[in-house]
């Protein structure tokens, strides 16, 4: 009897432990989270319009159907990325995920405070080599820093009423996202930021 | 043989214990840090690099991309003021003001976070949209029928849940529930 009792209770500290492993693990795993679900329709540093949610069909749960929305999937490992993004009339969004969906970042409209949201993302040791001068130059510029090297951002610009969301899926559409190349040629390393 | 049986049966009540628990805390929301303010709870910090793993375990399960907190605050709610689980054959009302926000939306989902089918094509109402009392405070008719004013349709579904989604908010990880966060009131009017 006493046996068997041990024998549930090591069953159950070891299922506490089992418990732990499995969450911490899960979204290592997870092959239904929304970077996997988008893998397959947003190509690799490319600003893409996702299909507005309907009851049939929506890319992701709990998308919210009063936003227009694009996703752009980076990898930095061939440099840094360039973001530009046209504000839309009402609300407009940049939110930035790690690979693993965590939400790290997010800047609106308001915060940017100009017509179009404009940033450069890059990892921590790309922004350890750009020059500090140059960081003085370009005080305007505003520079994210991903934690990994591979992530999601989302753009997504509010239709406050259903007749303004032709006006918010424009000004996504027109949001770009890619690689920073310099104006000429394509410099080494470290790579060369965009000039205005 | 007792050994071996032994071991077994200690590993076999493990893998319930964990699988089982683990499960159960996926899908009933379990994570630490909700805020929960008159039924309507948001976890701002799974909008953060702050989530604890079983927020991120609950996303990555979902697919679902969080609300970043720079962005704004989502509150879902999935029972009425008494407690009662929101059924879409009844006629629910959502009335009262939402805490301070640029924008706000509410939206149905049913409870996998899909949008609800209705003849309208109605799935939710945002701060400009909807129609408003004098006082600046508004109400929607969560109902499967027709209503005059705010109707958010139901489509008759059994069991849904609402997201009240702030944009651009003051609220966040180290808001407390209290008067300067008025959450509107739902009640279950009337069940056929």
């Amino acid at each position: 009897m006493i046996r068997w009792l041990l024998l549930i209770l090591g069953g159950v500290l070891l299922g506490g432990i089992v418990h732990l492993a499995t969450v911490i693990i899960l979204p290592r795993t997870a092959t239904q989270d929304a970077y996997a679900r988008l893998s397959p329709i947003v190509p690799v540093n490319t600003a893409v319009s996702l299909p507005a949610p309907t009851p049939e069909k929506a890319v992701m749960p709990f998308m919210d159907p009063a936003f227009a929305s694009a996703v752009c999937r980076y990898d930095l490992s061939q440099g840094p990325l360039k973001l530009t993004v046209p504000v839309s009339p009402a609300y407009t969004s940049v939110s930035f995920y790690t690979r693993n969906d965590v939400a790290y970042y997010a800047i609106n409209d308001r915060a940017a405070g100009r017509r179009v949201i404009e940033l450069d993302l890059m990892t921590t040791a790309q922004h350890d080599q750009v020059p500090e001068d140059e960081e003085i130059t370009a005080a305007d510029r505003l520079i994210v820093e991903s934690p990994t090297p591979t992530g999601l951002i989302a753009i997504r610009a509010m239709a406050p009423e259903p007749g303004l969301m032709k006006a918010a899926q424009a000004a996504i559409g027109a949001a770009r996202c890619g690689t920073a190349q310099p104006e000429p040629a394509p410099a080494p390393v470290p790579p060369a930021r965009p000039r205005r | 043989m007792r050994l071996i049986f032994g071991t077994l049966f200690g590993l076999a009540v493990a893998a319930a214990v964990g699988l089982g628990l683990t499960h159960y805390a996926l899908t009933h929301g379990m994570a630490f840090g909700g805020l929960t303010i008159e039924g309507w709870t948001a976890w701002p910090k799974s909008g953060t690099t702050d989530a604890d793993p079983y927020v991120r375990a609950s996303i990555a399960r979902s697919g679902r991309l969080p609300t970043a907190l720079g962005d704004g605050v989502s509150f879902t709610v999935d029972s009425d003021d008494d407690g009662k689980i929101l059924d879409g054959r009844c006629e629910v009302v959502v009335s009262g003001v939402t805490p301070p926000a640029r924008f706000w939306t509410v939206t149905l989902y049913n409870p996998d976070g899909g949008l609800v089918a209705n003849s309208t094509n109605r799935y939710g109402f945002t701060s400009q949209e909807i129609v408003r009392h004098s006082d600046g405070s508004f109400e929607i008719v969560v109902a499967p029928r027709a209503n005059p004013g705010n109707w958010l349709p139901t489509g008759g579904v059994e069991r849904y849940e609402l997201v009240l989604r702030l944009y651009d908010t003051a609220v966040g990880v180290s808001t407390k529930a209290g008067r300067e966060v008025p959450m509107p009131d739902v009640t279950t009017r009337s069940c056929p």
